[in-house]
């Protein structure tokens, strides 16, 4: 594993995207085929069977430290990654050993699953006395799966791309899909001229930045095709061989939680590709995305919830027709193929054409993304007419037009310390605003503030603590903050009635004191308007 | 009979009532017995101070004309009804615990401290006490430093691949005590060690009072780094980031903390290296500390009180947290 812990730390020892991708590049073009294919594999997401549970590991390395449970827990607050708290908390190697390459480690992991544990955690106390410092580390991530480590599947491909000599886009579509180190090989997956035929692998889905200059900057109405910007989730739907396949921009398959969506394979021809938003749907209007909530979370779906809240796809590009990709027509041309293709599918299928909206100057595209709330939308998405569908994040041809967020002045009244790269300030805050006399808890927040701000919050939390609940103080009501958020719910499990969605904080508001900060009926003005 | 504490909290600092002193006060009082330099330590405005007399000439430094006594370390002074001495902490040249003595009760009050003899400061040495009050900046057992010798050659590595790599490795560091600290660790054969106005200050401070230190060159608006090849910077987290550091041309940055540690703050950092070297107790430390107090009570301040009182609970102290508003070197260094 000395070779992949190299790797690692050359990754994690720099926030430079250059050195990054060269670390990579040199390691995929170096190491063993299985100990690539496995790193591109961990990259992006791919986890191998599970050879211990996370509250077992906990378990057992707290054994072997001689700590309580609660101490390991405390630690790991502080610390934010399980992987890291058990390997520093362990009593330091023996040797500090290697045990092989990536793929002899994952091999042994993997022979680990469904065995007895006695059997299993002698396996891994066996492993942690040996391997040192980042070997451990990395071991522990191995079983707890979910390597982050600042490489993007941008930053991969480029790698790849540097390593193999072929196409980004190239590279960024062989990646896709559902397959694991055990149903391919580095020669297929990356090398091969002929891609295997995986007929449920998804296009790179192509995404938007936030518009970040006056609209009039982007040129003539004309070259621009606009449409909401629904709040549900992305998906991808794929009907090829008589099967249909439904993909969340995660890469995640979610073709069973939506059962709805069946009845394609009946309607669409083989070989299409649809890209669109998933949403709660009923009286031919999204429902509020908590209802789209309940759906998401489950794996399977009872019969009351299907009628409850129905999925329906609105339907906004299309990646693939007849079977071939066409991604790199012109927008204008996937769309008229699109609309084509729509409206010749009876209601009884779950597809609408997301719906043009035709301007022809900006001031009249800007009063329509004032109404964006009244039809559920989050605003507006502006797509140049003649740009073909790109792989990623490309800069000018697709942008988000979001509303602007709704907001309320809110005084802090609980701190709690943050974890991981945060681990030593107070950045956890719970919010309220006035109700008469009383201080009524409405929501947390924990983004929106600079690290200095942090800073100076958390000495002043320090010497303004009223009495501790655990990690938590409550500290004497002063401070105030913009609050702001992208919508608002009614919620019996809030003391307030009320549930925010992405709260943050916007501001500092040092200019106002608690008699300043908003109310309830304030919040509840806005649940009325926008609930 | 329930005798009065030796020591309790005012809204000004630790309060001795049989002495009528304050230690470390945070407010101005009209005498403060100081453990050491460090700003949350060592406030400004008291009508008195006692402190090490290694520990006077960075007080007068930062703290101006002050009316300052000082006292070697084990020496006994009787202020009202309470003994008091100053014994070695390890923390920082000059840095001390303060017994305090009433009427046979002993406390001791740790400051901060740590317990590995870094070559420096004087070693920490354990103070026979009743009641302990001990600073847990690192109190969780995720926090266990390397011996400094591994450190020292992990460090000078870097430095070594730095120049290689044709960059200036500059180091960042508190001021007092880790500079002078990773100063004297440094492998000055690879080349000479330039510092920032804040850290030459204070090494020239420790200088004059005697203590022993490798030579530094002051960086000035005239310094031009390629004048001295092989050269590493020692620099205050307040630099970071600053115009100062842009003059230094290719830099790679390194950062030496106990809260390296951590891989979230490293990376925060935003340094391109981070060492897990530090002023405090670690872990083991802490815990061996304790113990060799004898001490039955024990308070805890700094850090992460209410984990730590919980784990010495557990082990038979009778242990609490103790509200008070150290944490400003090394604790803070980070968020500053
Ligand atoms: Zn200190
Ligand atoms: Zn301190």
């Amino acid at each position: 594993m000395k070779h992949f812990a190299a790797l690692y730390t050359a990754i994690d020892g720099t926030t430079r995207t250059n050195p990054k991708v060269e670390a990579l590049a040199h390691y995929l073009s170096t190491a063993p085929e299985p100990d690539r294919l496995w790193t591109v594999a961990l990259f992006s997401g791919r986890r191998p069977k599970r050879a211990a549970t996370t509250t077992e590991l906990r378990r057992w390395a707290g054994e072997i430290a001689g700590l309580p449970d609660w101490l390991v827990e405390d630690s790991y607050a502080v610390v934010g990654d399980l992987a890291e708290t058990l390997a520093l908390l362990l009593p330091d190697s023996e040797d500090g050993t290697d045990g092989g390459t990536l793929s002899d480690w994952l091999t042994r992991l993997a022979a680990l699953a469904g065995q007895p544990e006695d059997i299993r955690r002698a396996a891994v106390a066996e492993a942690w006395s040996h391997l040192g410092g980042t070997e451990r580390f990395l071991f522990n991530k191995l079983i707890t799966g979910g390597f982050r480590v600042g490489i993007s599947r941008k930053l991969m491909t480029r790698a790849l791309a540097r390593a193999t000599g072929q196409e980004e886009a190239e590279i960024a579509l062989r990646l896709m899909g559902d397959w694991t180190p055990a149903t391919t090989t580095w020669d297929q997956l990356i090398l091969s001229n002929d891609m295997d035929a995986d007929t449920a692998r998804p296009y790179p889905f192509c995404l938007a930045h936030g518009l970040d200059m006056a609209p009039q900057d982007l040129g003539p109405p004309d070259d621009w095709h606009a449409e909401w910007k629904w709040d549900g989730i992305r998906g991808q739907l794929i009907v090829r061989s008589r099967q249909h396949h439904l993909w969340s921009r995660g890469e995640e398959l979610m073709t069973d939680r939506f059962p709805e969506f069946a009845v394609t394979s009946d309607f669409l021809p083989d070989g299409t590709v649809i890209d669109g938003e998933v949403l709660a749907w009923a009286d031919n209007a999204p429902l509020p995305f908590a209802d789209l909530q309940k759906r998401i979370g489950r794996k399977t779906v009872p019969k009351k919830l299907l009628a409850e809240a129905p999925a329906m796809l609105l339907a906004y590009d299309l990646l693939e027709d007849g079977g071939q990709d066409i991604r790199a027509l012109p927008f204008a041309g996937r769309r008229a193929r699109l609309e084509r293709l729509t409206v010749a599918l009876p209601d009884t299928v779950p597809i609408r054409l997301s719906p043009a909206l035709p301007f022809t100057d900006w001031k009249t595209l800007a009063d329509t993304r004032a109404t964006a709330r009244d039809q559920r939308a989050e605003g507006l998405m502006l797509k140049r007419a003649d740009s073909a569908y790109a792989t990623g994040r490309k800069r000018g041809d697709w942008w988000k037009w979001k509303l602007d967020p709704l907001s309320i002045d809110a005084v802090m009244i609980y701190a709690q310390a943050g974890h991981g790269r945060r681990a030593n300030l107070y950045t956890d805050f719970t919010f309220a605003v006035r109700d008469g006399e009383a201080l009524v808890p409405f929501t947390k927040a924990y983004s929106g503030l600079t690290d200095e701000e942090f800073g100076q919050i958390t000495q002043w939390v320090r010497q303004n603590t009223l009495q501790r609940f655990g990690p938590v103080r409550q500290v004497t009501p002063t401070h105030v903050f913009e609050i702001a958020f992208e919508g608002i719910q009614a919620s019996p499990r809030h003391k307030s009635g009320i549930a925010l969605r992405f709260p943050r904080m916007a501001r500092w508001r040092h200019d106002k004191t608690v008699a300043d900060a908003g109310t309830l009926d304030e919040l509840k003005a806005l649940l009325a308007l926008y609930g | 009979m329930t005798r009065a504490p030796v020591l309790t909290v005012t809204d000004r600092g630790l309060f001795c009532p049989a002495g009528d002193f304050h230690i470390d006060p945070w407010h101005p009082v009209d005498r403060a017995l100081i453990t050491h330099g460090h700003a949350d330590h060592a406030r400004p405005g008291s009508a008195r101070y006692l402190s090490t007399d290694l520990c006077a000439p960075v007080l007068f430094h930062r703290l101006g004309n002050i009316t300052l006594e000082t006292a070697p370390y084990d020496r006994q002074i009787a202020i009202g009804g309470a003994t008091v001495s100053f014994h070695p902490a390890g923390h920082v040249p000059g840095s001390a615990q303060i017994r305090v003595e009433v009427g046979g009760e002993v406390w001791c009050v740790s400051g901060d401290y740590k317990t590995e003899a870094d070559g420096l400061s004087t070693p920490f040495e354990p103070v026979g006490c009743h009641t302990f009050i001990t600073e847990c900046t690192f109190g969780l057992p995720v926090f266990r430093w390397r011996p400094q010798a591994e450190l020292a050659a992990e460090i000078n590595g870097w430095w070594r691949q730095a120049r290689a790599d044709g960059q200036t490795p500059v180091l960042g560091a508190y001021a007092l005590g880790k500079a002078q600290r990773l100063l004297c660790l440094l492998d000055r054969q690879r080349g000479p060690v330039l510092t920032h106005g804040a850290i030459e200050t204070t090494t020239e401070i420790l200088r004059q009072q005697g203590i022993p230190l490798p030579p530094t060159i002051l960086i000035t608006p005239d310094t031009k780094i390629a004048d001295h090849p092989g050269a590493i910077v020692l620099a205050p987290p307040s630099a970071f980031g600053s115009a100062w550091m842009g003059r230094l041309g290719p830099i790679t940055t390194g950062f030496a903390s106990g809260w390296m540690q951590l891989r979230g703050i490293r990376r925060r950092r935003g340094g391109d290296r981070g060492f897990a070297i530090s002023d405090h107790a670690d872990w083991p430390g802490l815990n061996a500390a304790i113990a060799a107090t004898g001490a039955e009570r024990v308070l805890v301040t700094h850090g992460y009180t209410d984990s730590f009182a919980r784990w010495l609970t557990e082990q038979g102290y009778d242990a609490a947290p103790l509200e008070t508003r150290y944490g400003g070197d090394e604790a803070e260094a980070d968020a500053s």
